[in-house]
């Protein structure tokens, strides 16, 4: 028996080798065979020196900031109602974020009191500017497109504001906080119409006791992209 | 004897401001209104090829505006405007529309390689140089508001320069202080700093409620914060300091500061 596989074993074993020796070269293991020597050195056909082609590109133009003006009434908390005017600035952060800074100007007028009491006055004549600037963080919610007729249509946006900022008013400065929304109306890709309403609030004392007022304010405003 | 410093304050009338507002917007509606101020020149403007199948233009720089022409593959257009993240361009025809910086990206220069936009992004939220700034909060007690510009020297190291705005109860005042500010792992999304400064300080008291004169004096302040990456160029800043005002009186006053806000920032 075990004669046998003593002979055995070297047979299959010599038989596998050979198989695998004779194989071999089917599968891409055999002696790679060398390219024959060429009988020219390799010279240059073609010079590779291409010119790239210089681009000189134009910067592009951004515009991403908004600067105007504004005319609208500002209703002051006791004081009356009045024409109020002033600028806006605004940086476009992205499509829908943006941060604006308002400055605007009215003037207060008489208070109930100050009417019926025929001349007594709770503030001096030259303490009736009020003065305000705001610094406001705002978010164009709802853009679309309003139709003007029938052939006509302008790109419009929707915008939330708020911030704060302070109020010169009375020989005071009060801080405030303002809020509201408005409508961007694009005349064209660099000018735009606004409508805005805005609630200013502050403290005030100058009734006796301390509390916040509202002062609304209503305006119409027009802007320019550079 | 001196005539009192106090009559000559000219930005106090009331008459000069108005005026001086009304100037400012007759300038502005003039420049609107000034024609053909936006065409001065024939301008000279970028051109790439369309590489995707397709560009898509919409009638506003924004998502929410409809897409009203196609310019295919292998025509180029002229870039003419951008506004945020969107591109005002004209096709050869002639047709003018919005596309997004994502469908740009996907054009070609006119020797073949792609466009590439400058675009902020957190690499430039650590190694930017310039940077600006507004935070609001609690000085003491009272309101502050506060806008700052900033110049770094390098990525951890900057340079600050404040104006403040105080509105308390009791007073009101001016705050200016320069500081030097040290990001210890500036490359974080979350980036903690401390600062160090010094300054002068304002303050009127409200003549109605304390009797009271109006002081200028002198503070230094120590404080530390984080500054936290938001999207582009934007980032959001919370602070807080420790304010020594130097009076004139026997004791030093103490003020403790809490501010937050958001800030830009520039290459």
């Amino acid at each position: 028996m075990e004669s046998r596989f003593r002979v055995l074993f070297p047979v299959v074993a010599a038989f596998a080798l050979s198989g695998c020796a004779a194989t071999k070269d089917l599968f891409g293991f055999g002696p790679e065979e060398a390219p024959p020597p060429s009988a020219e050195p390799p010279g240059q056909v073609i010079d590779p020196e291409v010119e790239r082609r210089e681009v000189s590109e134009p910067a592009i133009d951004r515009e991403d900031f908004e600067v105007g003006a504004f005319v609208g009434m500002m209703s002051l908390e006791d004081f009356g109602s009045d024409v109020v005017y002033g600028v806006r600035f605004a940086y476009h952060v992205t499509e829908g974020l943006f941060v604006e800074t308002t400055i605007g100007q009215t003037e207060a007028g008489l208070t109930s009191f100050e009417v019926l009491s025929g001349g007594a006055r709770i503030i001096e004549d030259d303490e009736r500017t009020f003065t305000y600037y705001n610094l406001n963080l705002g978010y164009n919610i709802l853009p679309g497109e309003i139709f003007v007729g029938e052939g006509r249509a302008y790109n419009a946006n929707l915008y939330l504001i708020a911030g704060l900022g302070s109020t010169r008013f009375a020989g005071d400065d009060r801080f405030t906080v303002n809020f509201g929304a408005g409508v961007r109306f694009l005349l064209t890709d660099s000018i735009a119409l606004h409508v805005d309403f805005r609630d200013h609030l502050y403290d005030s004392d100058l009734l006796g006791e301390e509390k916040t007022t509202h002062n609304f304010e209503g305006h119409l405003g027009v802007t320019v992209f550079f | 004897m001196l005539e009192p410093s106090t009559t000559t304050i000219p930005s106090s009338s009331p008459s000069n401001q108005s005026a001086w507002l009304a100037c400012v917007v007759v300038i502005v509606a003039l420049q609107v209104f000034i024609p053909g101020h936006a065409e001065a020149a024939e301008k000279v403007h970028r051109k790439v090829a369309v590489a995707d199948p397709y560009l898509e233009m919409h009638t506003g720089a924004g998502r929410g505006y409809p897409i009203f022409h196609v310019v295919d593959r292998g025509e180029s257009v002229e870039i003419l405007m951008q506004r945020t993240t969107w591109y005002l361009v004209r096709a050869e025809n002639g047709t003018e529309g919005w596309v997004d910086q994502a469908q740009m990206e996907l054009t070609l220069r006119p020797d073949g390689s792609p466009v590439e936009f400058e675009e902020a992004d957190r690499e430039d939220f650590t190694d930017a140089r310039w940077e600006a700034g507004l935070l609001a909060g609690d000085f003491g007690g009272a309101n502050i508001i506060s806008l700052y510009g900033s110049y770094s020297i390098n990525p951890s190291v900057s340079l600050e320069l404040w104006g403040s705005q105080i509105l308390g109860n009791f007073s009101n005042g001016w705050l200016g202080s320069v500081n030097v500010v040290h990001e210890t792992w500036p490359d974080w999304r979350v980036s903690p700093f401390f600062t160090l400064g010094a300054g002068m300080i304002r303050t009127e008291p409200k003549s109605t409620i304390i009797q009271g004169e109006d002081r200028t004096d002198q503070v230094g302040h120590v404080g530390a914060g984080l500054r936290v990456y938001a999207t582009r160029r934007f980032l959001f800043r919370v602070e807080y300091k420790s304010y020594v005002v130097f009076t004139s009186r026997d004791d030093n006053e103490e003020v403790e500061e809490w501010k937050a806000g958001f800030a830009f920032f520039f290459r």
